[in-house]
């Protein structure tokens, strides 16, 4: 099995251990992320405007160029998945807008790219029943919180990723590793986003509720799949800490790292320095490191 | 063929709910024979289950129990409970209805309704009547005043059913009315005109995923509360939740649940939810005076006789905080139901630690009721609820001659509503037999 793989920005700077574990856990399970040969950023939101088409062409670029290299694109970031994955549904359906963004980039693409979320091909692809016989260590029943965020389920219609409302797939790869997944309210609330920005406090607020929605429900640990959210429930606890006497830390991981742990992978191939949280504590504490 | 020139002047009439029985208490009067045919072991239908009713507040039982009662002991109306059709054939004048009694194992004929039976069965479950609250056995009537007041039993539930042991109703029934070995038996019946009026469900709450998949304990729907609220109920009319038998002290009431939703669920409006939610909300106020009572409404619709002054009242006079705007989420947290809501006249975002919530779910046609339409050859529309002949000027009347339809299988509507179709009906089947005799 072979993916073409659109990293994005953030995985090559903040997020380079979402990268790294995943390329690591990819060659373990048995197939290829193939890098694209040239990607910009995805555009980062996808319009709301349904006539403002210029947002739309770095994305309708990328797709079109990975088209020439292959058939399925893969991606990591929640965000870069929700851009690619709805501007490759609407290249597809509507053919007068495809016509003038292809007019405009350049290029002859019909939408026919199967952009697939990693999540995606751990469970479609690659099944969970033949992870589990590649696992070196047992999670031994770790607590986790599968934190979806809002981007990889919302608008349902477009991103047809799992449940709206309650989606498990998550949690079933945290159920596979041998991890027991937490379910609680806020997982699949919004981390705030680029409020982080603008008015921090804001994303703060989200962030708090979250984590303590999470750790309510008895989670020590909580896995991302998004940069974004990441940068807001990990980075922020500093300033929810300030803000907060009584609030306690708790670990964020990239789900890819929990993988790469199951995985028997190296510590220093983990990438744990970047976690703003340090799960080592918690990690070593159930000897798992 | 029967005796007036072959047109039969007997009419059946499908569902003994309150439209039901209206129209065969009317066709009874008027002179006519009329078999009714009821898919419960009783009569009554959804009516039974209410509390009080809106806008007068008067007892629901109290004002249909008389109505229930005169059916039964009508000399012209003939009851068939828990029975079906199977099978229509025929036309105007003279259909062929097949009728399948089903096997309840106890023989009616030698019960008395003494009760000992329901008292004794040691197999409890959920009452399906009391909206999965209260204890229901598996040798059951639906309600105290059932009529017929005669039990069925729950092979689903029965112990002797499912482990070939107890059989005790059959041990203290003194008439040895039990029956075992019944099977469903199919009888046939001759008539000249059919009304059909089959009521009504309403839309699961495990259809709403926003709201927990019918999984958040205390949201429980419209017709749950009637229970709650209802004397003959499992909290004997006190407002308990159900979890923990608490008095909610915080109670939202969300309107529109899966009406007026095109994109998600039902795009039409239910037409009854505005005027008994308020009427939830006051009853609720009435018992629990410490109590507050939230209302989640889009816009209120209340076009009926004094329908709009029993709305103000409750908004001005009973303390009810009427918020307009949706609900987007519900989650346990803790003790309580955490509703998030918009209040879209502030612009503000809603939270709401409630002790109970209480979800005005969509009124929907009964599954069955496609299917019961297949066999008399009528209509349904893609709801699934019965078509009438044309949407204004024949509201009760069928493409078949002889076929009329009455009350909420043909959409929602209220009790009152419901009763002037159902007498609509009666009277279409009045003019059809007495045109048939002048012949």
């Amino acid at each position: 099995m072979e993916y073409l793989y659109f990293p994005g920005c953030t995985l090559n700077t903040k997020a380079k251990n979402f990268d790294l574990t995943a390329r690591t856990c990819a060659s373990h399970l048995g197939f290829q992320m193939k890098e694209l040969s040239n990607w910009t950023c995805c555009g980062a939101t996808f319009p709301l405007a349904t006539d403002n088409l210029m947002a739309l062409l770095p994305p309708s670029r990328i797709l079109a160029n990975a088209r020439e290299e292959g058939t399925a694109l893969t991606t990591l970031c929640a965000v870069c998945f929700n851009v690619l994955k709805r501007t490759n549904r609407l290249l597809q359906d509507d053919g007068e807008k495809r016509e003038k963004i292809n007019n405009f980039i350049e290029k002859h693409y019909e939408g026919d790219l199967r952009i697939v979320h990693y999540l995606e091909i751990l469970k479609q692809d690659v099944g969970f029943p033949r992870i589990k016989e590649k696992l070196k260590k047992e999670l031994g029943g770790l607590r986790i919180g599968a934190y979806y965020g809002c981007m990889l389920l919302r608008p349902f219609k477009e991103m047809a990723f799992d449940d709206k409302e309650r989606p498990t797939l998550f949690e079933e790869f945290l159920e596979a590793l041998g991890a027991k997944a937490v379910d609680f309210p806020y997982k699949t609330e919004c981390c705030g986003s680029f409020q982080s920005v603008g008015s921090p406090d804001v994303a703060t607020e989200c962030a708090r509720k979250i984590l303590e929605s999470a750790v309510k429900s008895g989670a020590e640990m909580i896995v991302s799949t998004c940069p974004m959210c990441t940068f807001n429930i990990d980075h922020k606890q500093m300033d929810i800490k300030a803000k907060y006497l009584h609030f306690r830390e708790v670990p964020v991981l990239y789900f890819t790292q929990l993988l790469g742990l199951a995985l028997g992978l190296e510590t220093k191939a983990l990438g744990f320095e970047l976690n703003f949280v340090d799960p080592l504590p918690l990690l070593k504490e159930r000897a798992l490191l | 063929m029967s005796e007036n020139g072959g047109f039969i002047q007997k009419a059946m009439v499908v569902g003994g709910g309150i439209a039901g029985i209206s129209a065969s208490i009317d066709l009874g009067n008027a002179g006519y024979e009329v078999v009714l045919v009821e898919r419960l072991p009783s009569i009554g239908g959804r009516m039974l289950q209410l509390s009080e009713t809106f806008p007068t507040l008067d007892c629901a039982q109290c004002t249909l129990t008389p109505k229930t009662v005169e059916t039964g002991q009508h000399p012209k109306i003939r009851l068939l409970t828990y029975s079906e059709v199977d099978e229509v054939t025929g036309h105007a004048g003279d259909f062929r209805v097949r009728i399948r009694r089903k096997a309840g194992y106890v023989d009616w004929d030698k019960c008395t309704g003494c009760g000992l039976c329901q008292q004794k069965c040691p197999s409890r479950g959920p009452s399906e009547f009391d909206r999965g609250m209260g204890i229901g056995k598996a040798i059951y009537t639906l309600s105290p005043q059932a009529v017929p007041n005669k039990p069925v039993i729950n092979p689903a539930r029965c112990r002797y059913f499912l482990e070939k042991k107890c059989r005790v109703c059959e041990k203290v029934c003194p008439v040895g009315a039990i029956d075992y070995e019944q099977k469903d038996r199919f009888v046939e019946e001759r008539v000249g005109a059919i009304i059909v009026a089959v009521g009504f469900d309403l839309l699961p709450k495990e259809r709403f995923g926003e709201y927990g998949y019918g999984d958040v304990s205390d949201v429980i729907d419209g017709l749950a509360f009637e229970r709650l609220n209802s004397a003959s109920g499992p909290t004997t009319g006190e407002i308990r939740r159900p979890s923990d038998g608490k008095i909610p002290k915080e109670v939202v009431f969300i309107q529109c649940t899966g009406s007026r939703d095109p994109d998600r669920y039902m795009p039409y409006c239910s037409r009854v939810c505005c005027m008994y939610t308020a009427k939830h909300a006051r009853l609720y106020k009435h018992k629990v005076h410490d109590g507050q009572a939230y209302i989640f409404y889009m816009d209120i619709r209340s076009t009926g006789k004094g329908y709009e002054e029993f709305i103000q009242q409750s908004m001005e006079e009973e303390g009810i905080l009427y918020l307009r705007g949706r609900v987007s989420r519900l989650f346990r947290d803790g003790d309580k139901v955490m509703v998030w809501g918009a209040d879209t006249l502030t612009g503000k975002k809603v939270e709401i630690a409630a002790d109970m919530v209480v979800l005005a779910t969509a009124i929907v046609p009964h599954a069955e009721t496609r299917e019961l339409a297949r066999k008399l050859g009528i209509e349904t529309d893609a709801y699934g609820f019965l078509t009438e002949a044309e949407r204004k000027l024949r509201p009760v009347e069928t493409q078949i001659e002889g076929i009329y339809i009455a009350g909420c299988a043909q959409g929602p509507r209220d009790i009152a509503d419901a009763v002037a179709h159902a007498n609509a009906a009666a009277s279409k089947v009045q003019g059809l037999f007495a045109r048939q005799k002048r012949l």
